[in-house]
């Protein structure tokens, strides 16, 4: 059965991912792509396609992916279907940082200054986070992730109160609905190191994510070290959803709906659903920019604003869902 | 065998003395209970005893190598833990919650080895859990959630089982299988250590009893020899009568 599903979800991967490569203002064809790409001299076709697609849909991947798995991480260890990587404070944290650098100017005078001054957000809060729930368990955790989120969220509303002109304004909006369109090879690379390690340090935990299953006490008593599982998931997510946010913006909900839809197909089990919950995250964010760049609604539609539209639904289904099915 | 003993053992919460200078043995093929009034420390013995939190004075030996020596994935291939009301929070099925009970045995990198499914067969099949093995674990009554537990922790047939209040909530037919399945391990030569409040309980399936109170031990020795009137009536600030009839004797409280 998990092969099965895999082998679908791959095949779907494959397919949009072309497809992502294609479609756009410009539509090509697979024949034409492939000239393109194998013609030694440059075409506005090549230049597109290596300049301006393949980053955007590496970035869709990487980020789909990492949000994906880091919300079934997320999940199992705090043992809640509602949790996701926005809970600890990553996310939030990253969209002050990115602020702070729209604010202050400097994303005008260095291109990457958006997304460098957003990992640092995201890893100072997730840092704090971490070291207010040092002492107590799962739950403070939850707590002081909230706590860091809802300061970090204030520090954003504040940037946007006292914004100097209604540029300023304008462009923090923006950044915070989230999007992959003008994102180059830089994007990419500062964005994948981060996302790959953190998304090695979350693989890791698979094992004391099904333990888990049985609740902490259970799970240290069979040799699981749960401490070391819930820092290898902070730090994972820190680094991975953090590089992620970085670099598009807030995209919500992604890590909240992987793991749901992959879940039933693998038989519950946590650990087993984080590859799948990866590659539906990817799936999400993948169709979710296709569609933003298909969908005309006169302006363009922000990839972020896009998938809390499909999303926010879903959520509310599952609240119900799980209200109705709670043991 | 594997005898499991606890020396000058001291435990603070808080502030709170918890636990203080707790000597006691859990001999191996003998089934002790534990008992003692709310809040007399049984639960947070229980959870030294298994090696899950560590004492702040004192020491805990199993088969008498100190606990703190063992490395955690032998400890946990030794002896098995079962917490007081025992929770599943995802929809596995029965058959991956008792595999669950091997994952100490796993290899570093993937899956169970197939050379461990008959041991998975036969706790299903000793439990009479086979025709529940597909079942979602958040679907099942207590009683049998009761019983995959059992499962589930003794599956890697450990030489040690610390279960806390196995039986709460369970209504009198599943208690007394719970009860059974628990005395049948210890005469297979396992050491169990069970926190009762069942004391009518205690009484038909104990060979030794641990009783405690404000965290001391208030004594300790075979069953005959602690469930008297007297014992009883001072561990719990209670009247107690042991009346003894034809078929066992029952506790009552006056």
């Amino acid at each position: 059965m998990t092969n099965r599903l895999l082998l679908i979800l791959v095949v779907v991967f494959i397919l949009l991912s072309g497809a992502s490569l294609l479609a756009g203002s410009t539509w090509m064809t697979p024949a034409q792509a492939i000239r393109a790409i194998a013609a030694p001299q440059d075409s506005l076709d090549r230049l597109i396609l290596i300049e301006v697609r393949m980053p955007r849909v590496l970035l869709a991947i990487l980020v789909g992916g990492i949000l994906g798995l880091s919300g079934a991480v997320l999940q199992g260890l705090l043992r809640n279907p509602l949790a996701e990587p926005g809970l600890l404070g990553v996310s939030s944290g990253a969209s002050l940082g990115a602020v702070i650098a729209i604010y202050y100017g400097f994303s005008a005078s260095f291109g990457l200054a958006t997304p460098l001054f957003a990992l640092v957000g995201a890893l100072l809060t997730a840092g704090v986070a971490f070291a207010l729930s040092r002492m107590g368990g799962t739950l403070s955790l939850i707590l002081a992730g909230v706590a860091m989120s809802s300061i970090a969220g204030a520090g954003v509303s504040l940037a946007l109160n006292l914004a100097p002109n209604p540029f300023a304004a304008y462009e923090i909006m923006t950044w915070l609905m989230g999007s992959l369109s003008d994102r180059s090879w830089d994007h990419v690379a500062l964005a994948a190191p981060f996302i790959l390690v953190g998304a090695g340090l979350l693989a890791l935990t698979a094992r004391a994510l099904d333990a888990l299953t049985l609740g902490e006490a259970q799970a240290e008593s069979l040799g699981v070290q749960v401490g070391r599982a819930r820092l290898f998931a902070l730090l994972g997510t820190a680094l991975g959803v953090g590089a992620a946010t970085a670099v598009t913006g807030a995209i919500g909900f992604v890590g909240l709906i992987a793991p749901h839809i992959v879940r039933p197909l693998v038989g519950h089990r946590p650990g087993a659903t984080l590859l799948p919950a990866t590659i539906a995250g990817a799936l999400i964010v993948l169709a979710a920019d296709l569609a933003t760049r298909l969908l005309n609604f006169g302006t363009e539609i922000r990839l972020g604003v896009f998938v809390s539209i499909i999303g926010a639904p879903f959520f509310l289904w599952l609240v119900l869902h799980v209200r109705r099915t709670a043991p | 065998m594997s005898d499991l003993s606890l020396v000058g053992v001291t435990v603070r919460l808080g502030g709170r003395t918890v636990l203080d200078a707790v000597d006691a043995t859990f001999a191996a093929g003998r089934l002790t209970v534990v008992i003692g009034p709310n809040g007399a420390g049984k639960s947070t013995l229980l959870q030294v005893a298994a090696g899950l939190r560590r004492p702040d004075t004192g020491l805990v030996t199993i088969a008498g190598r100190p606990l703190a020596e063992i490395p955690r994935k032998q400890l946990a291939k030794r002896r098995a833990y079962l917490p007081q009301n025992p929770q599943i929070d995802w929809a596995i099925s029965v058959e991956r919650v008792v595999a669950l009970g091997l994952t100490a045995h796993l290899p570093a990198f993937g899956g169970l080895p197939a050379s461990w499914q008959p041991e998975i067969e036969q706790a299903l099949e000793r439990y009479d859990l086979i025709a529940l093995r597909d079942r979602p674990a958040t679907r099942l009554s207590g009683g049998e959630l009761a019983r995959v537990m059992l499962a589930r922790s003794t599956v890697g047939a450990p030489e040690v089982l610390i279960a806390d209040e196995p039986t709460t909530g369970l209504d009198p037919r599943h208690a007394l299988d719970a009860a059974r399945r628990l005395r049948a391990l210890a005469d297979e030569g396992r050491t169990v250590v069970v926190a009762l409040h069942d004391l009518d309980l205690a009484l038909r399936i104990a060979d030794d009893v641990v009783a405690l109170k404000g965290g001391r031990v208030t004594g300790a020795g075979s069953a005959a020899a602690m469930f008297t009137e007297d014992r009883l009536g001072a561990l719990y600030d209670v009247d107690a009568r042991v009346i003894r009839h034809d078929d066992g004797a029952t506790i009552r409280f006056l």
